[in-house]
């Protein structure tokens, strides 16, 4: 192909979803000149599957995109109709907040804000190929021919490499929501040596509200107060007219015509070759694996203030177009139901995330990084928080600054790209709190604090948030230094609180800290016995509360994560040479030489290297070092 | 950053009278304080200068365990480079092993296989010319760590283990997704359930405890199957190994019916030894149990030893041994070297790539090269047998008490009404020990019990 037009910038950025955006945003705010494609500007932060943001785990993410100074929380606090804190019967750990997004205003929102970043440009055009010289990616070429150089390019190109939608045997060659796919771009990675996987995932059905009966189904309601997802959102700003979302059941007569039906679905017959999510399964997954269930829960959610649309969440299909009709008219409430958009799965190509760096870039391609569904993850969560993490680190290496590599103890972001360039993933990748082992100290409610030094270093964060934080810093030390000696006698106030609390009455005095401790009380409850106690900063009591009530939990989980960063922090060469090291077993070598971890914690975690190689990697790294000395 | 307090026998766990258990790490002198007094009460070990030696009593609590010499060495003037303690133990392996328990109870924990030496090395204390041969030792000492803890688990305590920890898998899995997934899978009723799941499982793990504190716990020794034609002499074989009649030995073909079950010491290495019925074609039946005892138990022997009679050709039962052999730690034994021979060790060797011996039991000859053979092929000359397979005994009744104590947490964590998402990391923990027992990694078996078990997500 000839060629037609060059262009230069330091940043290109593939594909506009939820990583792309996160990736375009952080290298453009880092002061790079950073240029982002997208197959269609409308569809710029798209979410085309469920119309929520955040979730068990997810909402953890969002909070941690946010402490470092990515956008997703701030987008959805101005665009989610309905907002609610998951688990609040349960621990801290995992308190998570998921709330209904307008989808369409969420799109709007954060496109709004792209177009407004300095040294950020959006283009439309189909990428087809990366442009590399001697192992170092120089740009990408685009469908017409035109040439955009770059330092650096980051891959987020989500479902849309070969993608195809398939429902029953009605197959397309389109992306989701029949958006054009990119077809030429899993080529030119594999001719640069990158392993391709094949993913499949899926959606339910769309439906209109009028043929609802709503009737049949349990109301559910958000929270009240709302909490926002943004450390910055200002809580008044999102104590809004919130809409509902409805429960509703699947029954024996559904299970029926799924059974009846199951030699038509494309995922029975063969039809499908990717591999599916086991935490989303499709409905007729559900039906087939847990057959003694009776019913399934069905949740109906609005996809947005300005539609009719309702998203059928826990009905995911890729059953044909007349089954679903009789399937999704076999449940409570949608006897009349009429479908505005059909259930899909969707297969696509991604890579085998496992030939990244823990920075998301790649180990053949210096300067080519990727972020989102393309390195095998699911959710837009998971996509946007890879996407920051990518789009730092791009520009970190153009900036020649120390890349950022977030660890297993410090984020839940450590944790997911962990998994993802560590372990095999044979299945789109969620985030999920069993995943992370240090999770009681990686809690939502203490991401700003875990994470927001971090921000203001790299430069995402402004000075007036950063000195917030000290601030709050400061306040929660102070008061828990305070509490634990805040002594409380006998008296009949105390006593008389006690009971109330169904609590058992002092016999002599204690502590304010100690009666935090008790399960049926707390920080808040106990104001009127502390006169003393000082105006806080939001988000304080909350923490004061935490680390007094579970203190001893809390350090013996600091105590692991001591052990578990000796290991972490003694890093491996790039360059070293794992035939050169000596005693290695065979499979440990092979996984070594294949996945080229960064430390000596992370080659901890691949499969097939024992306590054994890792002290022998260890010792070696130590002669080695010796003999340089 | 210090490094964690380890603690091993330094010397042979033998009943030779005396041993050293060595201590190293920044709180080798705390843990010596909780289980040592000094015979001058008002010595503080803390204070005492480096290379003193102190005579004094181990206790563990109130018990008063062994008279012992303690030799203080602090860092980095010692072998590690960090402080470490010697404890000279008077009282012959068992109280050495008390000892070692006692010092692991109260603060450090048992050495990973050549992690002193790994110590020394990463501390500066070994020269970088013996890197590669400390890398080499610690692999090989590993490797059979790590094959051994599992093989001398008695077969009937795994299954109890790997049922239990299956349990506590189940019980962590529906945990898990009820958190990840609260709006499909509530969690009412589950601490109260759990509670009552606990209070058994403790019972259980106590039982466990129990078992490898007396000893029952393992198959101290490598399991050895002698293997041979009926009247090749593989009891005669036994016999001179355990330097007394013990097998009935006969000149009529086939009398060893039952498996006999020996523990020897040979050169050092221990061996539990299973006599077996001749391996031939037979249709008497009570013979017949004894051949298909004797090839199962071949199976899972760690050595086998095939006893030829030299002096008759081989035919199909001796094809049909060889077979038996392929791909497992084995030696043949040439027996009946004072007898005239048809067949010799060439013709053998060339079957087989085992090592090959000849031996006489009538006259006890070969049998020290049979030790040093066995010793070559299961240590490299580098380690004895008894005293890793007693190490391997304490780590794992380490492990089971651990989890004990991770249970009793999670008890007590339900107690207090803690929610359920803080206890569940004790509960891990209690999986997790149990995994080491069993030599398995806890990975991502957790996802997979969740996904497979329980019917989660959008």
């Amino acid at each position: 192909m000839s060629l037609r037009y060059t262009e230069s910038c330091d940043i290109v950025v593939v594909g506009a979803g939820h990583a792309g955006c996160e990736a375009a945003l952080a290298a453009a705010r880092l002061g790079l000149d950073t240029l982002l494609f997208t197959i269609s500007i409308d569809s710029i932060a798209l979410m085309p599957c469920n119309p929520n943001i955040g979730g068990t785990s997810k909402g953890h993410l969002v909070r941690e995109i946010d402490a470092l100074g990515g956008e997703m929380g701030k987008n959805i606090d101005k665009t989610f109709i309905q907002s609610k804190m998951l688990n609040q019967s349960k621990g801290p750990a995992v308190h998570s907040l998921r709330a209904q997004a307008d989808k369409a205003e969420y799109s709007r929102s954060m496109r709004r804000v792209l177009e407004n970043t300095d040294h950020l440009s959006i283009l439309q055009a189909e990428v087809t190929e990366i442009l590399t010289e001697d192992g170092e990616v120089r740009g990408v070429r685009t469908y017409s021919g035109a040439v955009y150089q770059a330092k650096a390019v980051i891959l987020c190109t989500g479902t849309y490499l070969k993608a195809r939608c398939i429902y029953g045997d009605v197959s397309n060659d389109t992306g989701p929501n029949g958006l054009q796919a990119a077809n030429y771009l899993t080529d030119s990675l594999k001719s640069l040596g990158i392993e391709m996987y094949r993913f499949k995932t899926g959606t339910p059905a769309r439906i209109d509200k009028r043929s609802i009966d709503f009737s049949k189904m349990e109301e559910q309601f958000g929270d009240e107060p709302v909490v926002p997802f943004s450390f910055a959102t200002d809580s008044e700003e999102v104590q809004i007219k919130q809409v509902s979302c409805w429960l509703t059941y699947t029954n024996e007569r559904t299970h029926e015509i799924i059974r009846k039906n199951l030699d038509r679905s494309p995922l029975y017959s063969g039809i499908i070759e990717g591999t599916g999510p086991r935490y989303c399964p499709s409905i007729e997954d559900k039906v087939v694996k847990f057959s003694e269930r009776n019913r399934h829960q069905v949740f109906i959610e609005p996809e947005g203030l300005y539609t009719n649309e309702m998203y059928v969440g826990g009905m995911s299909s890729s059953l044909p177009e007349d089954v679903q009709h009789e399937m999704y008219a076999s449940v409570a409430g949608l006897e009349q139901v009429r479908i505005v958009r059909n259930a899909y799965a969707i297969e696509y190509d991604c890579i085998d995330s496992r030939q990244l760096y823990p920075t998301l870039e790649f180990q053949k391609v210096r300067g080519l990084f990727s972020g989102g569904q393309f390195n095998g993850s699911s959710g837009y969560e998971e996509a946007a928080a890879q996407g920051l993490v990518a789009g730092i680190n791009a520009a970190r290496k153009i900036l020649g600054r120390e890349p950022l590599v977030l660890d297993r103890s410090q984020a839940y972001i450590g944790v997911l790209i962990d998994d993802l360039v560590t372990k095999e993933n044979r299945e789109p990748y969620r985030m999920m709190t069993s995943r992370a082992e240090y999770r009681l100290l990686l809690r939502q409610d203490n991401a700003d604090l875990r994470l927001t030094k971090i921000g203001y270093e790299i430069g995402l964060i402004s000075r007036e948030r950063y000195e917030n934080l000290l601030r709050k810093e400061e306040q929660i030390k102070k008061e828990i230094g305070r509490v634990e000696h805040v002594n409380l006698g006998t008296r009949k106030e105390v006593q008389e609180l006690l009971k109330k609390y169904g609590s058992t009455p002092l016999t002599s005095g204690t502590t304010l800290a100690e009666l935090i401790r008790r399960p049926e009380l707390n920080y808040e409850c106990l104001a009127t016995l502390d006169p003393q106690r000082p105006v806080l900063l939001p988000g304080v009591a909350e923490q004061v509360n935490i680390s007094i009530k579970y203190d001893g939990y809390l350090k013996r989980q600091m105590k692991q994560v001591e052990q578990f960063q000796k290991l972490e922090c003694k890093k491996i060469p790039e360059t070293l040479d794992y035939d050169q090291v000596p005693s290695l077993r065979t499979e440990a070598r092979q996984n070594l030489k294949k996945y080229r971890p960064m430390s000596i914690g992370q080659a901890s975690r691949i499969a097939g290297v024992s306590p054994a190689d890792v002290s022998v990697l260890l010792i070696y790294l130590e002669q080695k070092r010796g003999r340089k000395s | 950053m210090g490094n964690d307090t380890i603690a091993a026998a330094a010397t042979a766990m033998t009943d030779s009278g005396i041993g050293i258990v060595r201590i190293s790490g920044e709180d080798a002198f705390t843990v010596l304080n909780k289980v040592f007094r000094p015979k001058n009460k008002k010595k503080k070990m803390g204070e005492q200068p480096a290379y003193t030696v102190h005579y004094g009593m181990i206790y563990d609590g109130d018990e008063m365990l062994d008279e012992v010499l303690v030799l203080l060495m602090r860092g980095p003037h010692s072998y590690t480079a960090e402080d470490t303690v010697e404890i000279d133990c008077h009282g012959g392996a068992f109280l050495m092993r008390r000892v070692l328990e006692t010092v692991v109870k109260n603060g450090a924990r048992y050495a990973e296989p050549g992690e002193f030496t790994k110590r020394a090395f990463l501390n500066g204390r070994i020269d970088l010319s013996q890197a590669e041969a400390v890398m080499d030792l610690i692999q090989a000492k590993n490797s059979f760590s790590v094959k051994n803890s599992l093989s001398q688990l008695r077969g009937s305590l795994q299954k109890k283990i790997r049922e239990l920890r299956e349990k506590i898998l189940y019980k962590m899995a529906f945990l898990e997704s009820a958190l990840d997934d609260p709006e499909h899978i509530s969690l009412e009723g589950y601490s109260e359930n759990l509670y009552q799941d606990l209070k058994e499982w403790i019972i259980e793990v106590e039982e466990l405890v129990k078992t490898s504190e007396d000893g029952r716990f393992l198959k101290e020794g490598i399991k050895t199957v002698i293997l041979g034609k009926p009247n090749a002499g593989k009891s005669s074989l036994l016999n001179v190994l355990l330097g007394e009649e013990r097998a009935i030995v006969t000149e009529i073909a086939g009398t060893t019916r039952d498996i006999l079950e020996e523990q020897i010491q040979l050169q050092g290495v221990s061996l539990t030894i299973l006599d077996t019925a001749g391996i031939r074609f037979t249709e008497d039946p009570v013979e017949k149990i004894g051949v298909s005892k004797a090839r199962e138990q071949a199976e899972t022997a760690d050595l086998l030893l095939y006893v030829a009679d030299s002096s008759r050709p081989l035919d199909e039962s001796d094809e049909e041994i060889l077979h038996l052999l392929e791909g497992r730690k084995a030696v043949i034994l040439l027996n009946k070297s004072d007898l005239k021979t048809v067949i010799t060790e060439e013709e053998i060797r060339k079957r087989t790539t085992h090592p090959v011996l000849s031996i006489s039991a009538k006259e006890e000859e070969g049998i020290r090269e049979l030790g040093a053979c066995i010793r070559d092929m299961f240590f490299q000359g580098e380690i004895s047998s008894r005293q890793e397979i007693i190490i391997t005994n304490l780590r794992q009744k380490a492990a089971l008490s651990n989890t004990g104590k991770s249970l009793r947490m999670v008890l007590k964590g339900i107690e207090e009404g803690m929610p359920e998402d803080l206890y569940a990391i004790d509960l891990m923990d209690a999986y997790r020990s149990l995994g080491m027992i069993l030599g398995e990694e806890a990975g991502e078996d957790l996802i997979d019990e969740i996904f497979g078990k329980f019917c989660m997500g959008k």
